[in-house]
């Protein structure tokens, strides 16, 4: 027991090792953008502002940058005093429409020098490596120290990591800065990219962009987590199988295929992504690679028909069978994240019923607006598909661009809601805040499943005793018990079929089942053990 | 208009005046000439069933007297506060504005007597409060045997939340080490599940637990031997030292007052720092006995739930029964009898007299990791004209018991350790005297256990068949049957 523990201490420090390590090494780095590479860059990206290229040429190449942001701010520097002026003189062809942080992201990787670009795969071992040694150094213990097989949320509540203390608002602090780099201040995450590159050569080499770090280390983080997951579970036949599942989707579909794939000559697609969660499906880019791109013969189109299959009839039919739970619990990344990072502070969802409300207008006005945003961007992409000369009324619909509305969507929901919120706020306000209150395909399903399925959580007679584990541990902030202690059944919308709830009711009154929907909905409860004339008739 | 009139006027009284001047005023407004005003003592699971119940049926005034806590909350999930499994707030059934919503009034005192000439109750505030209608729903108290020692500091039950906050000020705070620890070892006395539930509480403090046991199995007296067995080797894998037939003699105390031992019946003296008195619970009606209520040792009702008084009902654990319902005992103190004699009397209160029929017995619990339900009857010692078939998995966690009629083979009562079962099911199975091949073989449908877990049907009907001869065929799940679909 004792060497258990200090197994475990010594990997929460090895672990925050790592972690100070990787945050640490944004600051390491020097920049050097020469003629040649600031000359190519102008060029690919057809930039024809001499504004520009003159204070480029004066402030930033052949200079010698210490820092991502200095190299960032001179480059903005640059881009809004040359915009300015020619936007004012209405020289709209000049205008630089690049993002300053993505011009110093590609420029400074193609200038960089320092410790981390010169030692990337020592750095990849003292951050990934360690980080992973850490983490399974002290979780594995768990097998012993946890006891024998059963629920083990003892002193969640009193631990400032879980119980939403300080430890909790640390940790979510580092996830919104973590997200706010990766989607908006991509400079600044120039030495990460650096780290992944060892691995990133094992597809092709060539750099890795901030998307192929973001990708390793949630498959990463998964892997750990959910090696977790299933110690902390081991009991629950139910919880092993599909974290396997999850873990599977995500590291094969969602990671490895999307590198591979390409290798072929064959877009990068994430098979199991279904829209409205993959937004930008009908986007005019993608929509034309699959289909007019020659070098993918056939598959090009298989792709889109797929998407289009799989999204429309699949999603729905599964959902009709299994519940929503077969992707939110089985095949979702998202999910998948929720499931195995998330689940230590799924005890914090919100089970008000003020918050069930806001839900219910937040989660379908999401999916309101991905229907609108791809009603917009399908107008366009079959606009260019018929249209040979592209022109710029092609995107506008009802006096609206598809543009707009696009970036809208993207900024809004795909980046801050998803991603800042989605998971920054996993540690103070519970695992699930995107998928119960942001994802547009959780609300599709939820229709689906409310009203339409044979999945149901089945309440066991007249056993609850109201304690309140299966509304407390519900990350989708259901108040089971309210439907238990009436003997009702749960079918709720939002239900992901974690089946966490059942897991840790005390009494085993909860079961996630697929059944004839005849009998699903109990409106009428019977609590059992009352003899029957009374219960029957007269409450409702 | 009127609505609007009568909101601000509500809400100026809520929160400027005390609550029991306030619920003088709101009853004398709202009161009607046919409606009644109901009070309730007690706001455990059975008063608050009846009072949601009466709401539901009825617009008659209800207000609810309780010292314990302001709100209503589920007693049997204190133990999951104690170990930070939930916050005190996540055991309340019901957001607090429920009972603003549904009107139920709520008052924190504590009722010192009862007049029931002038149906009037007379508080420990000094207030007064009168009634049409008086529900006694008083639970109960742990049992105290007149140990020496029994009244020490750091002696103590655990049955209500004033309970668990001794139990926080008697033992150190969670995570706690070296000198801040102040137990080492606690002492609780009575093998039932109190008892046990307090052993996992204090295990997850750092407190080592010795277990006084007087009979020679855990909860003896409900559970026949093979379950107390699997129990006991289970509580030992818990490291909690368990101590069978000894019972306690003495606690001994310190300088301060405080216990420092006990001294057991096998005559050792163990040193510890808490002692857990969990030898069951009586009704608390201490503040009743010898008054014009009739109580033995409970409040005795007849099968309606009335008292010797007109218009008193009671419910709940403070009940004894004159007659006890068929097959049941006269004084049962679960929480799911509180819940239903608490539906039940407020059909009766509200003009819909109806028996008190709790039907099959039920219960269920968790011992640690080890889930258990029981439904039906199962002695804990043998009974004339009953045959058993209990089957065991070789790991010894998860078990079977079967109870039927030697003669006939209907089923009379099943008990399953680790497996769940589906209560609706075996319940219409009792109801319709199925035997036990006939349980057997759809034993599939009665399986509640998560989706993907081992099942053991199979393996138990093989056993039943080498064991009584038989031959049972196992027939496949039916969601026909399950659902008891007709179609």
């Amino acid at each position: 027991m004792k060497t258990l523990n200090i197994i475990r201490q010594s990997g929460l420090y090895i672990f925050l090792l790592a972690l100070v390590l990787f945050t640490g090494s944004i600051w390491i780095g020097n920049y050097q953008i020469s003629q040649e590479v600031m000359e190519t860059y102008v060029a690919e990206k057809g930039i024809q502002s001499e504004l520009f290229l003159e204070s480029v040429n004066a402030t930033v190449v052949g200079k010698e940058f210490t820092s991502s942001w200095s190299l960032h701010h001179a480059l903005d520097q640059a881009v809004s005093a040359a915009n300015s002026t020619h936007k004012a003189n209405g020289e709209w062809g000049k205008v630089i429409w690049s993002k300053s942080s993505e011009m110093a992201f590609v420029l400074g990787k193609r200038g960089a020098g320092g410790s981390v670009f010169d030692n990337k795969g020592m750095w990849l071992f003292l951050t990934f490596g360690l980080g992973i040694l850490g983490g399974l150094m002290f979780i594995l213990p768990g097998i012993w120290l946890l006891g024998p097989a059963g629920i083990k949320n003892n002193n969640v509540f009193f631990n400032p990591a879980t119980n939403r203390g300080w430890i909790g608002w640390i940790a979510m602090i580092w996830l919104v800065l973590f997200y706010c780099i990766l989607y908006f201040m991509p400079h600044l995450a120039m030495s990460w990219t650096f780290i992944v590159e060892p691995v990133k050569d094992v597809f092709a080499p060539g750099g890795a962009s901030q998307w192929f770090l973001y990708g390793l280390l949630y498959c990463t983080v998964m892997l750990v987590m959910g090696i977790r997951m299933i110690i902390k579970y081991r009991h629950s036949k139910y919880h092993i199988v599909r974290t396997f599942s999850v873990l599977f989707f995500q590291i094969v579909f969602a990671f490895l295929l999307v590198e591979l794939l390409p290798l072929f000559q064959l877009p990068a697609v994430d098979f199991k992504n279904a829209w409205p969660l993959d937004y930008d499906f009908l986007f005019d880019w993608n929509v034309l690679d699959l289909l007019r791109n020659e070098a993918y013969g056939k598959f090009g189109l298989f792709v889109f028909v797929w998407g289009i299959f799989f999204s429309l009839i699949l999603v729905p039919v599964f959902v009709y069978f299994f519940g929503k739970r077969w992707y939110c619990s089985w095949v979702c990344g998202c999910g998948g994240l929720a499931e195995t990072l998330g689940d230590p502070y799924r005890q914090l969802s919100d089970k008000s019923v003020k918050a069930w409300k806001f839900e219910r207008y937040i989660v379908h006005g999401v999916l309101l607006f991905a229907i609108l945003m791809t009603v917009w961007v399908g107008y366009h992409s079959y606009n260019v598909l018929h249209d040979a000369e592209p022109n710029d009324s092609q995107a506008v619909l009802l006096g609206i661009s598809a543009h707009d509305v696009r970036s809208w969507y993207s900024l809004l929901i795909g980046s801050i809601f998803s991603g800042v919120i989605g998971t920054g706020f996993y540690p103070t306000f519970g695992n699930r805040v995107w998928c119960r209150f942001g994802c547009p395909l959780a609300a599709y399903m939820g229709i689906v499943q409310r009203f339409k399925s044979r999945f149901r959580i089945t309440t066991n007679g007249g056993q609850c005793i109201s304690c309140g584990n299966c509304s407390t541990y519900c990350e989708q902030g259901i108040d089971v018990r309210w439907y238990a202690q009436r003997g009702q059944n749960i079918v709720r919308a939002s239900c992901v079929g974690c089946g966490v709830c059942s897991s840790v009711c005390p009494r085993g009154v909860l079961k996630l089942e697929n059944g004839p929907e005849e009998g699903r909905i109990n409106d009428n409860p019977i609590l059992i053990g009352n003899g029957e004339a009374i219960i029957r008739d007269t409450i409702g | 208009m009127l609505l609007v009139c009568y909101t601000l006027w509500y809400s100026k009284y809520t929160f400027g005046l005390s609550s029991t001047l306030r619920l003088e005023l709101d009853l004398q407004t709202r009161i009607s000439n046919f409606m009644q005003r109901i009070v309730i003592i007690g706001n455990g699971i059975s008063g608050v069933t009846a009072a949601r119940h009466l709401r539901k049926l009825g617009k008659d005034p209800i207000t609810i007297i309780s010292e314990e806590t302001p709100h209503f909350f589920s007693r049997t999930a204190l133990m999951y506060v104690y170990m930070g499994h939930m916050k005190f707030e996540h055991t309340k059934p019901y957001e607090d504005s429920f009972w603003v919503k549904n009107r139920i009034d709520l008052v924190q005192d504590r009722v010192e007597e009862i007049d029931y000439e002038k149906k009037s109750l007379t508080m420990k505030s000094g207030g007064q409060l009168s009634y049409d209608v008086l529900v006694l729903a008083l639970g109960s108290k742990p049992n105290k045997f007149g140990w020496p020692g029994q009244d020490l500091k750091g002696v103590q039950g655990l049955y209500s939340f004033q309970d668990l906050e001794l139990l926080e000020a008697n033992t150190h705070k969670p995570f706690a080490t070296g000198a801040s620890k102040k137990v080492h070892r606690a002492v609780i006395v009575g093998g039932g599940l109190i008892g046990v539930e307090l052993a996992e509480m204090l295990l997850t403090r750092g407190i080592e637990v010795t277990f006084l046991v007087r009979e020679n199995r855990f909860w003896g007296n409900v559970l026949p031997l093979e379950e107390g067995e699997m129990v006991r080797r289970h509580l030992i894998q818990h490291h909690v030292d368990l101590q069978l037939e000894t019972e306690l003699k003495e606690i001994l105390s310190d300088e301060n007052g405080r216990a420092k031992a006990v001294v057991t019946s096998k005559g050792e003296t163990i040193e510890c720092q808490v002692v857990g008195l969990t030898a069951g619970v009586s009704p608390n009606i201490e503040f009743l006995k010898e008054t014009a209520l009739e109580t033995q040792r409970g409040i005795m009702v007849n099968e309606y739930l009335e008292t010797n008084h007109p218009d008193v009902y009671a419910i709940g654990d403070c009940v004894q029964f004159s007659t006890p319902p068929p097959g049941r005992r006269a004084i049962e103190q679960v929480w799911y009898t509180g819940r239903m004699m608490g539906e039940v009397v407020a059909q009766n209160i509200s003009g819909k007299k109806q028996k008190y029929a709790p039907g099959f017995w039920f219960n269920s619990a968790k011992f640690f990791d080890i889930e258990y339900q029981t439904y039906g009857n199962v002695a804990a010692n043998p009974v004339e004209g009953e045959m058993n078939f209990y089957w065991e998995e070789k790991g010894g966690m998860i078990g079977v018991r079967l109870v039927f009629a030697a003669d006939n083979h209907k089923l009379i009562g099943i008990n399953t350790f680790g497996i769940r079962m589906r209560h609706e099911l075996i319940d219409r199975w009792l109801r319709e005297g199925q035997t036990v091949e006939y349980v057997l073989q759809h034993l599939r449908n009665a399986n509640f256990d998560p989706e993907f877990y081992r099942t053991f049907e199979a393996e138990i009907v093989k056993e039943f068949n080498s064991a009584m001869n038989a031959n049972v065929v196992l027939a496949k799940k039916s969601w026909k049957q399950i659902l008891n679909l007709t179609k």
